[in-house]
Parts: C-alpha cells; sequence; structure tokens
C-alpha cells in the first residue's frame, strides 16, 4: 500500500515534508462530481481549516484521505510517500484518524468497548485485555485533557461527551493527523472553547489536525491555514493572517454574511403550546426535566438555551409525544394532548426537527421522496386514504427540492448520498412545508452553509409572521438571541431563567447556561412569555 | 423504458450468479465423489422440463412462497418470525378439524378453512408479538418455544391419539390416520381443467393445486401493501430506522404485533395446499416448508417478486432432485449442497451486482456531464435560494 520513494527508511515523518499533500483528485458519484481535480497542501503540525457550501465535497475528501472512499482519479502523499489507501486500515496504520460528521459509536456499547472496537489488546488466549485498554485510554484521556468515563454507556452520553469520545478513539489509535469533520456543529460555545483547547495542545504535541466548519469565526480563531472547496473544486488555500470572515463567505458562496436579526414581533395573545409543570423521568433519580412551565404563543419563537443534557431533549421528545411525562402535561392550542400518541399529535399540527437527523430524522436507505413523506405519510400530498399517493409526495418532494434548495441529482437517490447539511435542508423544508401550527426544532441549522442559513432563518421568520408557534433549541447563541422573542435558559433539567433576547449577549447568556448567573437574576417574572 | 429493463435485469442477475456458482461447487463435490455433473444436471433440467414435474414444482413453489412472504413480513420490521413452521402445523390441523365438521357450499366451505387457518396463525404467531411489546421477549426465543410447544406437544399428541384408534380410512394405510376427512365441498379444485386446454393432458394422476391462485394473490396483496399503502410504509420505515419511524408518528408496539400477525397468518396458508391434496391432516402432512421459507424470503431479498425467483429455484431443486435417485447418476443430497451454497452465494452476488451497478451509474453520469459542460446538472446557479428569501 505504501510505496516509499523519497521516505527515510524507517518510515517517520521526515521534517519539512508536507503532513499531506493531495493532487488532482477526482470523484465522480452519480450525477455529481464531488471532488473535481482538488489539489491542497498541509503542512505538518497545522491546524488546517476546510470550508464550503454544503456538498461541496468536503467530507468526500476527508474519506478519501482516510482510505473509506477511493478517488477516480489523483494522487495522495503522506508525509512524502506516495499513497493509495484501500481502506481506512491502511489509513489508520500510517498513523491518520477521523471522526465523522454523523458519529459512528455503537450506542449498547460503554466507552471503553467503543474505544477499542477494532484494536483490542489481546491476552494470551485471544480474550480482549480490558484492563490495558482501560488504562492506554485513561492516559490518552489524561494526557489531553479529554475527560470521559471508560464505563459510561455511550447510549447516556450527551453530544460534547460522544464527541470526546470519538476523539479518544482516534488518539487511542495513535493518530499523528487528525481530521474532524464538523467537530464544532453539535457543540454548545463552552464545548468549542474546550474542543479548540484539546486541539492546541494536540497541535503543541506535533499532531495535524484537518477540520470542517461552517462557523467561520471559529475557523479563523483556531486554524493556521484555511482551504476552500465549491462545487467540488478548491477555490482558495489561505493562510489564516489578514483574512475576514466575510471574505471567506464571499469565496464560499458568493455573499454576505447573514445575520439572523428579527426585525418587528408579531407574537400573537393566541397560546399554541403550553407546558404545565412538566416532569420527566425522576423516581429515584433526578428528574431529566423538572417542572418546566412554559409557553408559546402563535407567532413568537421561544428559544431554549442550556448547555446540552440538561433537560432539553426530553423536553422536546415530551413534546412530540416519543416519551411520557411523570407529572404535569402539554396542551396544543387549549387542547390536552399529555396523553395522545405521536402520530395524532403530528396530525395535530407539530412539525418536529430532531437534534440527530441520522438517528430521528431520516431512512438513510430509502429514497428523498419517502423521507419526505416522515412524520407526514397520513396526509395530503403524500397519502391518499389508505394508500401512498406516490405522484403527490414526488411533486411535494420536487417542491422541497427546489425551495430549500436541497441539492441532488434526483429525488429516488438514497437519503444516504446526500452531504450533511443538505440532508438538513430536505428535513427542514418537510417540516416548515407541513402547515404546522407547532414548530418544534432541535438545532435546526446545524451543518448547514452560512448561505443556506440565512434562507432558513428567512423561512423560520416567514413563518413566524404568518403564525406559526415555535420552540427553538440550539447550540447557536447567536442564533438563539437573532431569531428568538423570549429566551428560556434550561439547567439541570429546570428553567433558570426567561430572558429578553434584545438584552441579552452570548456571554450573558452562557453565564446563565452554566449556572453561575442564577442567584444574582431577578428579572425572570415581568417578561412575556412566562406562565 | 430501457433503463427499467436494464435494472430488471440486473436485479434478477444476482440470483441468476448465485445459482450458477452453486452449480460450480456442487460440480467439484460431484466429481470428488466420482458422479458426472453434466449427467446429473442433463438428467435434472430433462426431467424438468416435463409437464408432469413442472406441475409438481408448481405445486412445491406454492408453499414455498406463500412462507417466504410470511418469513418476509417480518423481516421487513427486522423481526425474526422463526415460527412459521409451527404456525402452519398448527393452523392446518385446526383448520383440518373446523373443515370437516361443517356442510357448506363450495365457496364459502372453503373460505372458512382457509380463514380459520389464517386466524390460527395470525393468532399463534400474535403472541410472540404480544410477548415481544409487552414483556420485551425476543420473538427469535418466543416462536421457538411456542414452536416446539406445539409440534411436539399438540401435533404428537394428537397423532398418538389417532394411532390408539383413530380414523383409519378404507384402505386402512397408515396414511389414513389422522382428522376426519373434510368433505369435498371445502376442498379446493385443483387447476388442471383451467390448464390442460392449453398444456394438454398431465396425466399420471397429477393436480396442480388451486391453491396456486391464491398464493399468486397473497403476492400481488403483498406488494401493494407494502409498496402503496400507509401501512407498508409504516412497516418498512420501522424496518429501515426504528427511532425515525417512532418520531414520525409510526407506533412500534402495534407494527410490532401487526406484522407478527400478518406474518402469521400467511404463514397459516402455507399448509393448505397440503392440506386439500391430502384432504386431511395426517402424518403425510408436508414438513419442513417453515425453514425453506426462510431460505427463499432470504434469497429473494424480501421482495415479493424476488421470493418468486427463490422459490422456483427452490422448489427446480427439491422436485428434479428426485430423479437422481432413480436414473443413479448423482446423490440426490447434491441438492442440500447447492440450496445451501446458493444462500451463501447470494448474499455476495447483491454486494457484487449492486457495486456494479453503483460503478456503473457513476460512470453514465461522468460520460453525460463530459458531454454537457463541467458543472453538475442539478445545480442551478451558484448562490442557493430559499422560497421566500
Ligand atoms: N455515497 C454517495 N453517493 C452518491 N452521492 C454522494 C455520496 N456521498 C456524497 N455524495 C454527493 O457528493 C457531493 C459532496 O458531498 P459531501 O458529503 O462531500 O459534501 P460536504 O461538502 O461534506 O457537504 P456538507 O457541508 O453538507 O456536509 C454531494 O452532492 C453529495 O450528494
Ligand atoms: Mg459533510
Amino acid at each position: 500500500m505504501t510505496q516509499g520513494n523519497d521516505s527515510p527508511a524507517d518510515g517517520s515523518p521526515t521534517i519539512n515534508q508536507p503532513a499531506i499533500e493531495l493532487s488532482g483528485i477526482t470523484k465522480t458519484f452519480p450525477g455529481v462530481v464531488a471532488n473535481d481535480d482538488v489539489s491542497m497542501t498541509v503542512a505538518q503540525g497545522e491546524i488546517h481549516a476546510i470550508c464550503g457550501e454544503n456538498g461541496a465535497g468536503k467530507s468526500t475528501l476527508m474519506k478519501i484521505l482516510y482510505g473509506m472512499q477511493s478517488a477516480d482519479e489523483g494522487t495522495m502523499r503522506v508525509f512524502g510517500d506516495r499513497v493509495d489507501f484501500k481502506s481506512p486500515t491502511d489509513a489508520i496504520d500510517l498513523g491518520i484518524g477521523m471522526v465523522h460528521q454523523h458519529f459512528m459509536l455503537a450506542d449498547q456499547l460503554t466507552v471503553l468497548e467503543n474505544v477499542v472496537l477494532g484494536a483490542e489488546p489481546t491476552k494470551s488466549g485471544g480474550r480482549i485485555d480490558f484492563e490495558a485498554a482501560k488504562a492506554h485510554l485513561q492516559e490518552v484521556s489524561e494526557s489531553y485533557g479529554l475527560d470521559v468515563d471508560p464505563d459510561d454507556l455511550v447510549e447516556t452520553l450527551g453530544v460534547g461527551e460522544r464527541q470526546r469520545v470519538e476523539i479518544i478513539k482516534v488518539l487511542y489509535r495513535g493518530a499523528k493527523i487528525l481530521i474532524l469533520d464538523e467537530p464544532t456543529a453539535v457543540l454548545v460555545p463552552q464545548e468549542v472553547e474546550e474542543l479548540f483547547r484539546n486541539m492546541r495542545e494536540l497541535k503543541a504535541d506535533g499532531a495535524t489536525i484537518l477540520f470542517i466548519d461552517h462557523k467561520l469565526e471559529e475557523v479563523l480563531e483556531i486554524a493556521d491555514s484555511i482551504t476552500v472547496l465549491r462545487h467540488g473544486k478548491t477555490v482558495a488555500t489561505l493562510p489564516n493572517e489578514g483574512v475576514t470572515a466575510s471574505d471567506l463567505a464571499e469565496l464560499m458562496v458568493g455573499s454576505e454574511l447573514p445575520s439572523p436579526e428579527i426585525t418587528e414581533s408579531t407574537v400573537t395573545d393566541t397560546v399554541t403550546l403550553e407546558v404545565r409543570n412538566l416532569t420527566v423521568g425522576g423516581g429515584g433519580d433526578r428528574p431529566a426535566v423538572d417542572d418546566v412551565s412554559l409557553k408559546v404563543h402563535a407567532g413568537e419563537i421561544v428559544g431554549i438555551a442550556g448547555v446540552e443534557g440538561n433537560g432539553q431533549s426530553e423536553l422536546v421528545n415530551a413534546i412530540v409525544g416519543t416519551v411520557s411525562p411523570s407529572e404535569g402535561s402539554v396542551f396544543l392550542s387549549g387542547e390536552d394532548i399529555t396523553r395522545r400518541n405521536v402520530r395524532t399529535r403530528r396530525e395535530s399540527g407539530i412539525a418536529y426537527v430532531p437534534e440527530d437527523r441520522h438517528h430521528e430524522g431520516l431512512l438513510l436507505s430509502a429514497p428523498l421522496w419517502e423521507n419526505a413523506a416522515l412524520g407526514h405519510q397520513t396526509k395530503p400530498p403524500y397519502a391518499r386514504g389508505f394508500f401512498i399517493d406516490r405522484a403527490g409526495a414526488r411533486e411535494h418532494t420536487e417542491t422541497i427540492r427546489a425551495g430549500f434548495d436541497v441539492r441532488t441529482p434526483n429525488i429516488d437517490v438514497s437519503a444516504q448520498t446526500l452531504s450533511g447539511g443538505n440532508q438538513q435542508k430536505l428535513i427542514l423544508g418537510r417540516e416548515l412545508t407541513s402547515n404546522p401550527k407547532l414548530l418544534v426544532a432541535a438545532h435546526p441549522t446545524r451543518g448547514i452553509d452560512i448561505g443556506a442559513q440565512a434562507a432558513v432563518w428567512d423561512e423560520m421568520r416567514q413563518a413566524r409572521k404568518d403564525g406559526l408557534a415555535t420552540l427553538l433549541i440550539s447550540a447557536d447563541l447567536d442564533e438563539l438571541i437573532g431569531l428568538s422573542d423570549t429566551i428560556v435558559v434550561m439547567f439541570r433539567g429546570g428553567v433558570v431563567a426567561t430572558l429578553d433576547p434584545s438584552d441579552v449577549t452570548p456571554r450573558t447568556l452562557g453565564a446563565y447556561m452554566t449556572g453561575a448567573a442564577i442567584e444574582s437574576d431577578d428579572r425572570t417574572d415581568d417578561l412575556k412569555g412566562t406562565p | 423504458m430501457n433503463n427499467l429493463l436494464r435494472r430488471v435485469l440486473l436485479s434478477a442477475s444476482a440470483p441468476v450468479i448465485a445459482l450458477l456458482f452453486a452449480v460450480l461447487v456442487s460440480s467439484v463435490v460431484l466429481l470428488a465423489s466420482g458422479s458426472n455433473p453434466i449427467a446429473a444436471y442433463g438428467d435434472m433440467v430433462t426431467h424438468a422440463l416435463k409437464l408432469g414435474t413442472i406441475v409438481d414444482i408448481l405445486n412445491r413453489a406454492t408453499p414455498l412462497y406463500l412462507s417466504g412472504v410470511a418469513a418476509a413480513i417480518g423481516f421487513r420490521m427486522n423481526l425474526f418470525n422463526i415460527g412459521v413452521e409451527g404456525q402452519y402445523r398448527f393452523a392446518a390441523i385446526v383448520s383440518a378439524y373446523v373443515g370437516a365438521q361443517l356442510a357448506l357450499p363450495g365457496v364459502l366451505h372453503v373460505a372458512v378453512i382457509l380463514l380459520v387457518a389464517m386466524f390460527v396463525g395470525g393468532a399463534t404467531a400474535g403472541v410472540a408479538g404480544v410477548l415481544k411489546v409487552t414483556r420485551g421477549i425476543n420473538e427469535v426465543i418466543s416462536t421457538i418455544m411456542i414452536n416446539a410447544i406445539l409440534i411436539s406437544g399438540v401435533i404428537a399428541a394428537l397423532s398418538k391419539r389417532w394411532q390408539a384408534g383413530g380414523s383409519v380410512d378404507a384402505t386402512g394405510s397408515n396414511a389414513g390416520v389422522g382428522t376426519d376427512p373434510i368433505p369435498e365441498s371445502g376442498l379446493i379444485p385443483n387447476l388442471n381443467g383451467l390448464i390442460e386446454p392449453i398444456t394438454g393432458e398431465i396425466g399420471r394422476g397429477k393436480e396442480l393445486t388451486g391453491m396456486f391462485l391464491v398464493a399468486v394473490a397473497v403476492g400481488v396483496a403483498y406488494h401493494i401493501i407494502l409498496n402503496r399503502t400507509r401501512f407498508g410504509y409504516d412497516l418498512r420505515a420501522s424496518g429501515v430506522n426504528p427511532f425515525a419511524a417512532t418520531a414520525g408518528g409510526v407506533s412500534a408496539n402495534r407494527m410490532i404485533v401487526t406484522a407478527m400477525v400478518l406474518s402469521g397468518m400467511v404463514a397459516g396458508l402455507v399448509g393448505m395446499p397440503s392440506l386439500m391434496a391430502l384432504g386431511r391432516f395426517n402424518p403425510n402432512f408436508v414438513s419442513l416448508l417453515g425453514f425453506g421459507g426462510i431460505a427463499v424470503a432470504l434469497l429473494g431479498r424480501n421482495n415479493p417478486g424476488g421470493i418468486v425467483f427463490g422459490s422456483l429455484i427452490f422448489a427446480f431443486l427439491d422436485v428434479s432432485s428426485g430423479i437422481l435417485q432413480i436414473s443413479g447418476s448423482a446423490s440426490r443430497e447434491i441438492k442440500d449442497i447447492i440450496q445451501g451454497i446458493i444462500l451463501l452465494a447470494a448474499v455476495v452476488a447483491y454486494e457484487v451486482v449492486r457495486r456494479y451497478r453503483e460503478r456503473e451509474e457513476a460512470r453514465l453520469a461522468a460520460e453525460a456531464l463530459a458531454e454537457s459542460g463541467s458543472s453538475p446538472p442539478f445545480e442551478s446557479g451558484s448562490t442557493p435560494s430559499v422560497a421566500g428569501a
């Protein structure tokens, strides 16, 4: 697999050799050129960002570098050696590790089991040496300040923790080159800071890091150099110095940086969603949602701020109906829906954008038009009586595709062939075009490029003006502050503050989210949206 | 249209490749055991081309197909109804009893027997579904247990009683031991009258089972329900991603029970061709079709059309290998080897065909792009636009 030419005999990285050199990489999928003659050089020990629109070919390029996909044309060099990976194993052997855009952990296994999976140290007799594995894992996690409990079930972890597990998994295998595909998409600002601290430590240790990110401020904060892809081609590779976010935006999509500011209030007196004294879980443990009450009016966007794992997901699940609360009730337009099943709730006008598109949002192996119907399969245009209305469903999917700029050769391809951001746009399109009364949106613009993000924000504002009530959960504080009429902060399952977005900044909001500002606050009572 | 034909041919190519591969491997086995593979296969094919054998193959394929559909309904939802074997045998006994007690006009009598069989099959499988959603018991375990209870317990006890002094038929043969005979009005007439005007006399006392038409109807219904109805959509969605299906309003528990019941209902029909041919349930009643069904469902990828292929291939091997015993050109057991290898090879063949198809599509797409200019065909412009933006 490695044909050394100008490399030293022992195969160790040579100083001055670039860590990675890609040249002329081309990769075609049915109907799409994902990478079109891409060339790029990454120096040893640098943090290199890759930016570009949804579907620009970023993930594909990284998968090629990781041996998961093979390029149709082009050559790759790693530490100066020409390589031709047949599988990720080859890449791992050369010290390349990748954390995917969509995590690939086994829910039912522990952190330790996930980390060693595929790289199990064995004792005599072929049994797995868990003691040695655990020791090594703890060594890795301590030396990089990546804090995890090896015995936790992955199922119970929040996204920030899952991400740490993925990174440890890669480091555990001795990676010298790390590829992180949109690592910050799922993180709240504090977690992003922590990740960046880890990345700097890794870099100080000599690691080379490639990462994909749609948030340009983050890119400018951490990257040493930046490569911009557009329509599968390299547009430019720039050093960080002297580049601004709008320069990057211009290169990526040819447009200005959008901002999620709301103009005038459209909040009405009609209460669409009311959550009354809702408690989820408990009974021995601390409840995941603890006596939460809130109202969302027609024409209002209520944002929920909080560090992942403080009850937001469970609150959403209880509203959508996938978990039943232990106490309290949920009302939709004045009607008690606490005991209704998910289907009845969705039929009565609840649209839902789940936090994890692969887990709850998509049928990955099914065609796009079937995915567009998911959650709305009982109603026109997707259904006619007991039958699925194929023609209607397809036609509507085309509408979504055009309206939300879902980039795909056609609507018969399976959802897994879409890029992450395009998958998200498909979900948003299906939910926003379903004529909902209430939109429950968890991280709606997660993984979406800045151009499409602006369009989604416009779409949400338009729907709000038309009377849609929106419950918005987001890790992106600018989005939360910019879009919401009211911000509710959740901490340890409870609502700890109700704020007016016009007088919070990401910094003060962050303080509330970590519980630091709760004691000193007394403004919770005089704001709209408080029960 | 040309495209559609290509796609059909490509999908059909996987089981055919698997069959060819299996034939190749078995040839080696035959050679090693001192038989002449060409002679053996020649005997089988010549035999299979006779009208009488074709009827036998269809008679064999009919219950195999039903059994395949029963298994496939479960597989579609990642449920493994391994209990088809017990379900169809138990369903046949009960419906034979009920059928023998009744005196009804023809169509009604037949309908009652089939409905009882479907009801019993559905209820038996449904128990496993209910156990799964209420007690969390894996359906593989529960259907195996129910199989054991039904087959060893009930059926064995009944056979004992029949042997001890049950109804022995006029000829006094062992085959006559069983339930009371079902009156003529309860038996589906054979299709000889329907096909003989076209094919000529079948002869040798062979009959094409009337259940053939029922199997066709079940196949069509399976296709329509699976691919055209909301229920089928929910079923497939739950199979592909149960969490997304749940968030999309599909009740996982209800789907599990419904799928098990439907699977059992079709399983209930599996024993009907045999029951109709024998006119009663007796020790000659067909067995092992439940496991054959799992195999043909796998071979046919749980598709209504694919299972047709699978059941025909298996039925052909089952039936035409019989000639080997007579001709002596090889051991009849060679068919077990072929069937086993087909199943293994099919898994590989499907993957190979899938990859070939992907590469082919990518190549065609790349060519199309090269002709039409360099930018991807779906790119409408360089800036994204969202409606209402
Ligand atoms: N397995 C596949 N089969 C077919 N097409 C694919 C496949 N993987 C990617 N594509 C296509 O290749 C293009 C590039 O996808 P890629 O995932 O690399 O985009 P990306 O830059 O990572 O986008 P995003 O920011 O949305 O994650 C997309 O148009 C996508 O539809
Ligand atoms: Mg991507």
